[in-house]
């Protein structure tokens, strides 16, 4: 019965309402613009992280070390060029 | 009346009206030699709706050749303007005009379709697979080009030029500074062809990741394949961040929204940096598949295996990554601090190391190599020596402190067409002469091949070589003309002989075909230069499902396993063969994004909303067609072998 049962996915499925809920306490409480983006920065890329694993089965197939390896390069891609741009436009203009 | 003159070339001149003259004379003799031979039926079923790889490739190179034309016709008339100083031969607006389409036709509609056209050709040879993996997609994406490449060439003729430079920098590209249609039209023309070449980095990687042969391992590909495989994942992290800032720049202009405006929270420096996050990148994204040809020919001629396939690779994939950490280095002078400059000065030297460990891997496949001087070789060792050249200026531009003296100089000029030109054009001139024999079945003339290779590397020297120092002199790039006084005159003139003797170069290329294809002898065998790799294992021509068998394969240089080592390459018995459909949808689609580009270049809503529309349709009813492809039978493939030349190894 253990392995019919997909506690993976109802564990998944609980922590990404947490993570919903976390991010909505931003809208309903008084706090500071930059503590809020942060809050709302961190439940999104572990919500869509969560996602990707969970219910997108990433890894699950045999080229699953192919899909972790493309998403890690263009996470780097992508982070080097949001944060290199706001270097040479924004923060060392 | 009022309606038509939009239409209106904002700066005419008695050339344009030529122009105008000449493309009508020219369509319609294409339409009327069509009907003449009854050949519509033929263009439409073998290549308009073609979705073979061979095909697409071909067309992909005809359409590179005819844009490295009209390209050139720009190169020629910039430097006949710029021979002697205070020269009427054109005026700003024209100048203007004119080293912007030279710019875009040569990156975007000449390069980019001369490196698909190998990718099509060679890949799926390479790896012993049937078609590419999405064959209609790929019909798809040279129809997308070829629609882009299309709307981008009438802008002379209809409306104007854009005229903002070749990277299009905001403001002035703005509706404010750029107020005819021109810049409308690079926005549209460049989006639509970069939708195409993003399909086809997808395509390809997808294919070179899913479809090879039985045995060919990652590290058993043969280093085209490699590099085609690189430049296509460069492909699909660089091209959106271009579809974006296209799309940005198109609703700049035509819907008044304020992403690169000076006022109104834009800011305009936003472009220069996506336009070069895209931008350097793509300069990779053309040199690695030239590094790809060159290794093929290179070792072919030197009768020697790579050397060190695994450090060629392992410098590819941190080119790959260092190629997306530079881009500021083509803006130092923007107003940025220090630092910043500092940090991409030194990724920007970081990237000539892996550069140089494929200089050094070439030299060392020719060291007591048994060379044979063909007209592929030629390049190939023509390239090492100029290149590097192009490398060292490229790393003393990499010094931000240094580069205040050199930007936008003819130094800069200067360094990256010593860069391009040895690099990619004569890559992409070397592999076509490789690989003609196997797509059309006779060799090009060698003798007129190495008089051209002469005509353009001398002529290349000549017209580049002087720039360097006219920039370090304080020679400004696109300016239209100067002064006696500045003392550019002399070797201004050096450059216009050189620039002509390039001219005669591309125009012996012209003959060289027309000569061979009277002249040449068609019995060449499928393998006429002794090559190493899977693509010469088949026929030539090549038929249409590639290889009978599908090739087991034991290293790298499949094919000179087979030839030296006894290596059996095709084993088993000849089974059924699964073929794709043609399909007119790809043709028709990339037709309807030309006038949906057309129509936005105008604002003309109407045509505009319907073709979007149309779009929409072909993708809805693609979503909802039941395609299976076909299948070829053992006993007509087994025919079709025979004719050939009988079973093959």
């Amino acid at each position: 019965m253990k392995e019919l049962f997909p506690a993976k996915q109802v564990m998944g499925f609980v922590f990404s309402l947490i993570l919903t809920a976390v991010a909505l306490l931003v809208h309903f409480t008084d706090m500071s613009f930059s503590f809020g983006m942060t809050i709302l920065l961190i439940t999104a890329f572990v919500q869509a992280f969560l996602q990707l694993v969970v219910f997108m089965h990433a890894g699950e197939s045999k080229d699953g070390k192919s899909i972790y390896t493309t998403i890690f390069y263009g996470a780097i891609i992508a982070i080097v060029t949001v944060f290199g741009s706001l270097l040479i436009l924004l923060w060392d203009m | 009346m009022d309606f038509l003159q939009r239409f209106a070339i904002p700066h005419p001149s008695p050339a344009i009206y030529a122009s105008m003259v000449a493309i009508a004379l020219v369509s319609i003799a294409i339409v009327a030699g069509l009907t003449y031979y009854k050949k519509w039926g033929y263009l439409w079923t073998e290549w308009l709706t073609t979705v073979d790889h061979k095909k697409i490739g071909i067309m992909y190179l005809i359409s590179a050749l005819l844009m490295l034309f009209r390209g050139g016709a720009d190169a020629i008339m910039m430097r006949a303007q710029l021979a002697t100083p205070e020269a009427k031969l054109l005026d700003a607006q024209h100048y203007n005009e004119i080293f912007t389409t030279h710019g875009v036709v040569m990156i975007i509609f000449m390069a980019m379709p001369f490196i698909f056209a190998f990718m099509n050709l060679i890949v799926p040879l390479q790896i012993g697979a049937r078609d590419v993996a999405f064959p209609r997609l790929n019909a798809l994406s040279f129809w997308l080009f070829f629609a882009g490449a299309m709307l981008f060439n009438i802008s002379f003729v209809v409306g104007g030029s854009p005229d903002a430079g070749w990277t299009s920098y905001f403001p002035l590209a703005g509706n404010d500074f750029s107020t005819s249609v021109g810049t409308n039209y690079y926005m549209l023309a460049i989006q639509i062809s970069g939708i195409g070449s993003l399909m086809t980095g997808i395509n390809m990687c997808t294919t070179i990741l899913k479809m090879r042969a039985p045995g060919m391992t990652l590290m058993k590909m043969p280093m085209f394949t490699w590099s085609a495989f690189i430049a296509n994942v460069i492909i699909i992290f660089a091209f959106p961040v271009l579809t974006v800032a296209l799309i940005m720049g198109t609703t700049d202009r035509l819907f008044g929204t304020n992403f690169f405006t000076t006022g109104n929270g834009g800011m305009d420096m936003l472009w220069a940096n996506f336009f070069w996050v895209w931008g350097h990148p793509e300069v990779y994204i053309l040199i690695l598949p030239a590094f790809g040809l060159y290794s093929e020919i290179i070792s072919t001629f030197s009768g020697r295996n790579l050397y060190g396939y695994k450090s060629m690779v392992a410098s590819m994939v941190l080119i790959s990554l260092l190629s997306f950490l530079v881009w500021t280095h083509h803006f130092f002078t923007m107003g940025q601090g220090a630092l910043t400059n500092s940090i991409f000065s030194v990724t920007t030297m970081a990237i000539a190391v892996p550069t140089g460990v494929k200089i050094f891997n070439w030299l060392f496949t020719l060291w007591k190599g048994k060379i044979r001087f063909t007209v592929p070789m030629l390049y190939s060792i023509g390239f090492i020596p100029l290149f590097t050249i192009g490398g060292v200026t490229g790393v003393m531009l990499a010094m931000s402190a240094a580069d205040y003296q050199y930007h936008n100089t003819m130094f800069l000029v200067a360094h990256f067409h010593n860069a391009i030109i040895p690099g990619v054009v004569f890559a992409m001139l070397a592999g076509l002469t490789y690989y003609w024999p196997k797509f059309f079945g006779f060799m090009l003339n060698e003798k007129i091949g190495k008089s051209t290779f002469w005509l353009l590397s001398i002529g290349f020297i000549l017209a580049f070589f002087p720039m360097y120092i006219t920039g370090l002199d304080g020679q400004a790039r696109r300016m239209y003309t100067y002064s006696e006084s500045t003392g550019f005159g002399a070797l201004n003139m050096v450059s216009f002989v050189g620039a002509a003797l390039m001219a005669i170069g591309f125009v012996t290329i012209v003959w060289n075909v027309y000569y061979s294809f009277k002249h040449s002898s068609r019995d060449i065998g499928s393998d006429p230069w002794d090559a190493r790799s899977l693509e010469w294992a088949t026929h030539t021509p090549v038929p249409v499902y590639n290889f009978a068998k599908v090739p087991q394969i034991r290293s790298s240089e499949a094919f000179w396993d087979a030839k030296k080592h006894g290596h059996q390459l095709f084993t088993g018995k000849q089974e059924e063969i699964h073929m794709p459909n043609n399909s007119g949808v790809p043709f028709i689609m990339g037709m309807i994004f030309f006038v949906c580009g057309f129509s936005f270049v105008f604002a003309l809503w109407i045509p505009a909303v319907v073709s979007l529309i149309g779009i929409f349709v072909c993708m809805g009813l693609r979503s909802f067609e039941k395609d299976h492809g076909y299948h070829i039978s053992v006993k007509e493939v087994e025919e079709t072998e025979k004719l050939l030349g009988g079973a093959s190894k």
